[in-house]
């Protein structure tokens, strides 16, 4: 992920400033690197981490605030229920994804930064999915609960 | 402890000439940043699986009770919502801003949009503030059905043909359910009444059964959210204060990159909050 990106990034970013596409580069030559970066120690000059261009943090925030108009729009349009839904969830998906990607810098980030994180939704993805096979388990029960009840 | 302080430093003298700022027991400034880096990414895929609870209750309970979530959006003011979703995006934004400066060494820029960032989070918890008025005022919250928000003015409004914004957008539906109602007629009947003015269309207007688990999940995911913005504003405020001494630059910007990831995690939860809350249809 972080090989070919950054190269791809400096190209777009030709015309921003001078400082941040250097630093760029640097984070190139970092994500060559992978996790090691104890040869690097201590040299003045050195760019810790990836920075954004403003161009690129504005764009990022414009597209951010239009999702959110969008997703308020549709929202009045009747797709039925499900649908609505989905729709709003993929929207919400595709802001969470432009926050991580460029605010957080995973895009740039270490690899095994991004498998830590992500694999938190994994765990969640779990954590939904047994617990919603799990949840008509005790219906019957409080189906004949409430029919008992009724009699009563 | 004092001494043992003292004696730390003596053994590691040659790295005390690289700056303030670098903790002792870091080979370099580089090694500095990528330990706190990996130590916040730590902290904030525990703060996921922290939020997946309340996400997890919400997702089963959407899926076992649709009719409450239905009944419930009546009462949620979307467009306050989504005024504090731009408000939240507009901190995000000024938050990277800030990691960006910090990097570059722009001390102003730094102050200027943390400062731009905290006012963000206050005028977030301000609009939070009235939304929570209105649902007090109106006798909705946590507690059990038809139990009375005691501390509270309180004027309940349990129906949701009484709301204005029902009235105005269903004006035949709110007057059909609402004389329906005047006239003692039972839960089942209004429903009939209120589909009928509808056009055959179920609006789900009638109270359900278990309804206020809906403002239970409500107030405990968006009180979360809040607490979790309050203590990003103690977070930004301190940062602020050691931006203004000038403490930041190229070789020791952690603190506000590790900062801003925290409000980025605050952001994207509100991301998904809004359209599972606000944006039910």
């Amino acid at each position: 992920m972080a090989k070919n990106k950054p190269t791809k990034t400096s190209q777009g970013e030709a015309k921003a400033e001078q400082a941040a596409d250097e630093a760029v580069v640097k984070s190139d030559a970092h994500g060559g690197h992978g996790g090691g970066h104890g040869g690097h120690g201590g040299h003045d000059d050195e760019h810790l981490a990836h920075t954004m261009s403003i161009k690129m943090l504005v764009g990022v925030w414009g597209a951010l605030m239009v999702l959110t108009v969008l997703t308020v729009s549709v929202t009045g349009i009747d797709l039925g229920y499900t649908l609505n839904l989905v729709v709003a969830m993929v929207i919400a998906t595709i802001k969470a994804a432009l926050v991580m990607l460029f605010f957080m810098h995973l895009w740039w980030d270490k690899k095994f930064n991004v498998v830590v994180f992500v694999s938190s939704f994994l765990f969640v993805l779990l954590f939904v999915a047994l617990t919603l096979n799990d949840r008509g388990e005790y219906q019957a029960d409080i189906e004949t609960y409430r029919q008992d009840k009724a009699q009563q | 402890m004092t001494d043992t302080t003292a004696d730390a430093h003596a053994g590691h003298e040659h790295h005390h000439g690289d700056g303030p700022h670098l903790a002792h027991h870091f080979d370099s400034y580089q090694h500095q940043f990528d330990s706190g880096k990996l130590g916040i990414w730590l902290f904030l895929a525990q703060e996921i699986l922290f939020f997946s609870a309340l996400f997890v209750a919400y997702i089963v309970y959407r899926a076992m009770h649709p009719e409450i979530f239905i009944w419930a959006h009546y009462f949620l003011d979307t467009q306050l919502g989504a005024i504090n979703t731009g408000v939240l995006i507009v901190s995000s934004l000024t938050a990277a801003w800030a990691v960006r400066c910090a990097q570059l060494g722009n001390k102003q820029g730094l102050v200027l949009n943390i400062a731009v960032t905290i006012l963000c989070a206050f005028g977030f918890l301000g609009i939070k503030y009235v939304e929570y008025s209105h649902k007090f005022h109106d006798g909705l919250g946590w507690a059990a059905k038809d139990a009375e928000l005691k501390w509270s003015r309180h004027d309940p409004k349990h129906q949701v043909w009484e709301l204005p914004g029902f009235q105005a957008k269903h004006p035949e539906v709110a007057a059909a359910a609402a004389a329906a109602s005047k006239e003692g007629k039972s839960d089942r009947e209004i429903a009939a009444v209120a589909r009928k003015a509808a056009g055959g269309k179920d609006l789900g207007i009638v109270q359900p059964a278990n309804s206020n688990t809906f403002f239970g999940i409500y107030f405990f995911m968006t009180g979360l959210h809040g607490i979790h913005v309050i203590a990003g504003i103690i977070v930004w405020v301190w940062l602020l204060l050691r931006a203004l001494k000038g403490q930041f630059g190229p070789k020791y910007f952690g603190p506000i990159d590790y900062a801003a990831l925290y409000w980025h995690l605050v952001d994207l939860i509100w991301i998904y909050l809004f359209p599972m809350l606000y944006l039910i249809h």
